[in-house]
């Protein structure tokens, strides 16, 4: 035990410097990060979550090798998809690869894609309390504001990752199984192969940023709940009723203040000239969404008593 | 009995933990804690006492800054929670209501993550950190095992450590022996021991008198979400008054002997009498008794032990009262 001790006597020199570093803006930023980091690796580290990054990469690989070969050689594709303007990308698809990446996005959208931003937003307060994690995280003290903050962050960073994921497989499946050339646009113009990667990229953000909307949704209810499951499962019943009010011509009135109702109107992107209206309002409408749940988590998680 | 409270400590620049009328209201009415005015002073070894569901788990929620008080106020080193909880905490080690870590985790993993957390730990020096607390508790030999696959003493132990990551001025543990075998609740009394000898202020929480007995100077007795008492050890044994007891078959004689004397509270048995000895001298009650004829068998004068004391401030039996 003598050992110990003596090692006490250098952390308290150690803590004294490190409260005064703390204190100072580089310490803060430099203790922020370190938590941020913990958070990332706990969440990218967890085989579960590794699981369902690895579904999600599946997915358009499967895609991709069904629609090849469901498309008979030269021929054109099926001649409508699911929804909306997707089917123009399924006409588009057997002349170019590079729509096998809208095509992926546009069906994980309907419901895979969100319910694994689903399940890691909806884990990540609800979990840590349904673990008791949260009890001791508070009291080190993380910070409730700061905790909340660091989920946030990570959520969205897996949200993005999960979305580019798509995008790339997508991309290489599609690549690999079809011819790639010049890009047709949906408004009929031709731009260059780089050109419409750029393209991708640019849709591959949009769902990136309406998939982070999903994220503070997730955030707000799991600061509700002590169990995870609990949290998720509300979140997929928002999106989903969302998805079916949002296709009764009924309530059309209401489409436009949907969560998920601009999901898919990336394919403005996809026009010449880009449709900026629509663009606009679909990232507003996740702004909104954003700000309006983080907020809603704030306010519930930094006025509750913790009792897991 | 809470006068005691004063005399404790009067500035609250020597106590460790302080509130005044700490006061906590769940939202279905229930008073969970009421009108609560703890005074630990520094470097103590404070047990905190009661029956489950008297207040503790919930007062010490509220010392954390994890539940919000409904009214009063608290301080912990003489900061005021929860305001000031983001500063003082960083040298409170807690463990509350049991251990809690992440299963898939190993233990090393998960002090890092806690560690992690604290914005005013020294990242340079988390390796020795963690290495010496795991060695402290004896779990380094299971620092790379997934917490899942730990026992529940090694849970505690590892729950312990996490409060002694960093240096601190104040351990607060909430039930620290629950679920242990007598070994280790005999490991975490002597961890106890321990962490107060290098001057740090410790409060125990426990529903067990004699756990806390032999490691604390100071205790306070939780019933029904009041502090029914405050005080050191010594001055908790003298709230209990001897009480002398004569064993006679007269003892309807011998109660007259004792009403004469003026002895309170008299409680007779089958062949036996006891009263509150007060002023009176032993020598001169068997004296009276012998006069008046009772035969006595035998006379003792009983003080009762801390066990009774604690029971009779707590109260009998099981939780019926709330």
């Amino acid at each position: 035990m003598s050992s110990v001790e003596s090692a006490e006597v250098d952390e308290t020199v150690a803590t004294v410097a490190g409260v005064r570093d703390a204190s100072a803006p580089a310490g803060i930023v430099r203790g922020n990060l370190r938590f941020l980091g913990s958070e990332l690796r706990l969440v990218f580290r967890r085989r579960r979550n590794q699981l369902l990054l690895a579904v999600v990469a599946l997915i358009p690989l499967l895609i991709g090798i069904g629609l090849k070969l469901a498309t008979p050689h030269g021929g054109a594709g099926p001649s409508s998809g699911p929804g909306g303007g997707t089917g123009a990308f399924y006409n588009q698809l057997a002349g170019n690869g590079v729509f096998l990446t809208f095509i992926a996005l546009t069906l994980l959208l309907i419901l895979f894609l969100p319910m694994v931003v689903a399940v890691v937003a909806g884990d990540s307060v609800a979990g840590e309390a349904g673990y008791g994690t949260l009890r001791y995280l508070l009291a080190v003290p993380a910070g409730r504001t700061r905790l909340l903050a660091v989920k946030f962050v990570t959520i969205s960073a897996y949200a993005v990752c999960a979305t580019f994921i798509v995008t790339v497989v997508a991309l290489l499946a599609g690549v690999i199984l079809f011819p790639v050339g010049p890009v047709t646009l949906l408004s009929g113009t031709s731009v260059s192969l780089a050109d419409g990667l750029l393209h991708v990229f640019y849709v591959t953000l949009y769902v990136s940023a309406a998939m982070i909307a999903v994220g503070a949704i997730g955030l707000a209810v799991s600061t509700f709940t002590e169990h995870a499951i609990g949290a998720i499962a509300a979140i997929l019943v928002l999106i989903v009723a969302s998805e079916v009010v949002d296709q009764v011509p009924q309530f059309a009135v209401a489409g436009p203040y949907l969560p998920t109702h601009w999901w898919t109107s990336f394919d403005a992107l996809l026009r010449t000239p880009v449709d900026t209206t629509t663009l606009w309002h679909g990232l507003l409408s996740f702004l909104v969404y954003a700000v309006i749940f983080c907020a809603i988590a704030w306010a519930r998680f930094t006025s509750s008593d913790v009792t897991s | 009995m809470t006068e005691n409270t004063a005399a404790v400590g009067s500035a609250s620049g020597d106590l460790a933990i302080s509130s005044t009328g700490l006061t906590k209201r769940f939202h279905g009415g229930q008073l969970a804690v009421d009108h609560v005015d703890l005074a630990v002073p520094k470097g103590s070894v404070y047990g905190f006492l009661g029956p489950n569901g008297s207040g503790k788990t919930t007062t010490i929620r509220m010392l954390l800054g994890l539940a919000y008080p409904t009214s009063g106020t608290a301080a912990l080193l003489g900061v005021p929670v929860p305001d000031g909880a983001f500063q003082v905490l960083p040298k409170v080690g807690s463990l509350v209501e049991g251990p809690a870590f992440y299963p898939y985790l190993s233990g090393w993993d998960n002090l890092a993550r806690y560690d992690a957390a604290d914005r005013t730990a020294p990242k340079g020096s988390k390796t020795r950190r963690i290495g010496s607390a795991l060695d402290r508790v004896g779990l380094t030999a299971a620092a790379k095992k997934k917490y899942r696959h730990y026992s529940l003493g090694m849970k505690q132990r590892l729950a312990i450590a996490s409060g002694l990551l960093r240096p601190r001025d104040l351990i607060i543990l909430d039930e620290p022996t629950n679920g242990l075998d007598p070994q280790g609740t005999r490991e975490v009394r002597a961890l106890v021991r321990e962490i107060a000898a290098d001057g740090i202020t410790v409060f125990v929480s426990s529903h067990l008198l004699p756990e806390v007995e032999q490691v604390s100077t100071h205790v306070g007795v939780m019933r029904n979400g009041t502090l029914v008492f405050q005080g050191s050890l010594p001055e908790l044994r003298r709230t209990g008054a001897p009480r002398i007891a004569v064993q006679t078959a007269d003892v309807e004689k011998a109660a007259k002997v004792f009403g004469e004397l003026g002895l309170a509270d008299p409680i007779q048995e089958a062949g036996l009498i006891t009263a509150e000895l007060g002023d009176a001298e032993p020598e001169r009650i068997c004296e009276d008794l012998v006069h008046a004829g009772v035969g006595v068998r035998g006379l003792s004068v009983e003080s009762p032990s801390l066990e009774d004391l604690f029971v009779g401030l707590t109260g009998e039996g099981f939780d019926v009262e709330r």
